[in-house]
């Protein structure tokens, strides 16, 4: 089996069983206040470091090129609350763009 | 009984249409996911059986980033983690055992529970989970696999580069119209900020993948630190998610 594969599947079958880990526990685990403000600080913070890694990593290196400029350009439409498929657009756009010029 | 026909009928458009919205985004999927190196068939298993956006996204990212499938895995997960506190919230709302519980908790993504827990859902809660997550899945999929074809179809040519449409910036934006709507207080703003000066410090010392996982640190450190929450935790707000409800399946 390939990596890539091996990565789909046991990373299927494990966001299965965390959704169905939610519904079976019993809640008193969130009442824990620790556990609560992890849990609702991991996705900002895999987030944002996604957004970074993906818009100035080149590998092992950091590049500054049309990527951050499409970030950029879906900063400022979802500043003025476009709708999700506009700002991933408008950022493709604007980086496709910059890059033809 | 009229009056509940029509907020059952509210209940169903409403989802639906958050279906269709979320749905369409599927194609930026299905076409990151093959000029990123994934086969079709890998594709659509991701829409099927992941079936949860971000994680989707991030496992793509990595992978084509040239991380190894244990990093990728791990990512998808801890991004799949909200999911469980999801469905925390959810589980008194529909209150489902045994098989149809295991069956259902598939459905447990943003959209859905965004749904099942918004106001103008009350007493409609198991409806306007069905509704809006079978819509997202049966949508989600059917675009991602056109999303696939299509980026397989321009393999080979100019376009097959993912830099000439700009698909390698479009990754970066899905990735900041998640995170967008959950930047609503100070600390969120600072563990975003955090995170990713953690991970950029990282990506010229390790390996891809390790930046994304370590940032997450961020977020225990800061967590254990400051215990009380701002935001109810497990609780994605209904109004917040439906200002985006793309944001994330």
């Amino acid at each position: 089996m390939t990596a890539a594969w091996l990565a789909v599947l046991a990373g299927s079958l494990g966001c299965w069983l965390l959704k169905v880990a939610g519904v079976s526990v019993p809640p008193r685990v969130l009442a824990n206040p620790r556990v609560a403000a992890v849990a609702a600080l991991l996705p900002v913070a895999l987030l944002a470091a996604l957004v970074a890694v993906q818009s100035v990593g080149d590998g092992p290196r950091l590049v500054l090129d049309a990527r951050l400029a499409g970030l950029g350009v879906a900063a400022l439409l979802l500043l003025v609350r476009a709708p999700f498929l506009v700002v991933v657009a408008g950022a493709a756009l604007a980086a496709a763009v910059l890059r033809l010029l | 009984m009229t009056e509940t026909r029509s907020a059952r009928r509210a209940v169903v458009r409403d989802g639906l249409a958050v279906g269709v919205a979320t749905g369409a985004y599927g194609v930026s999927f299905g076409a990151v996911a093959v000029t990123s190196g994934l086969s079709v068939a890998q594709t659509c298993t991701l829409s099927l059986a992941m079936f949860t956006g971000a994680s989707q996204f991030a496992l793509v990212g990595v992978l084509g980033a040239g991380g190894g499938a244990g990093a990728a895995a791990a990512t998808a997960l801890l991004l799949g983690t909200r999911n469980t506190l999801y469905g925390l919230r959810l589980a008194p709302l529909l209150g489902w055992r045994g098989l149809r519980r295991v069956a259902g908790a598939h459905l447990v993504i943003d959209e859905s529970t965004a749904m099942a827990t918004a106001p103008s859902s009350r007493g409609h809660e198991r409806l306007a989970f069905l509704v809006t997550g079978l819509s997202v899945f049966v949508l989600w999929n059917l675009f991602t696999l056109v999303g696939a074809v299509a980026g397989t179809a321009l393999a080979g040519s100019p376009w097959s580069d993912p830099r000439t449409l700009g698909l390698d910036a479009a990754v970066g934006a899905a990735f900041l119209g998640l995170l967008w709507p959950r930047l609503t207080t100070t600390t969120t703003r600072l563990v975003a900020l955090g995170a990713a000066a953690v991970a950029l410090g990282l990506v010229p010392v390790t390996l891809a993948g390790v930046p994304v996982l370590a940032a997450g640190g961020v977020a225990l450190l800061v967590g254990f630190l400051r215990p009380a929450p701002d935001a109810p935790a497990g609780a994605p707000a209904g109004a917040e998610a439906g200002t985006h409800p793309g944001a994330g399946s």
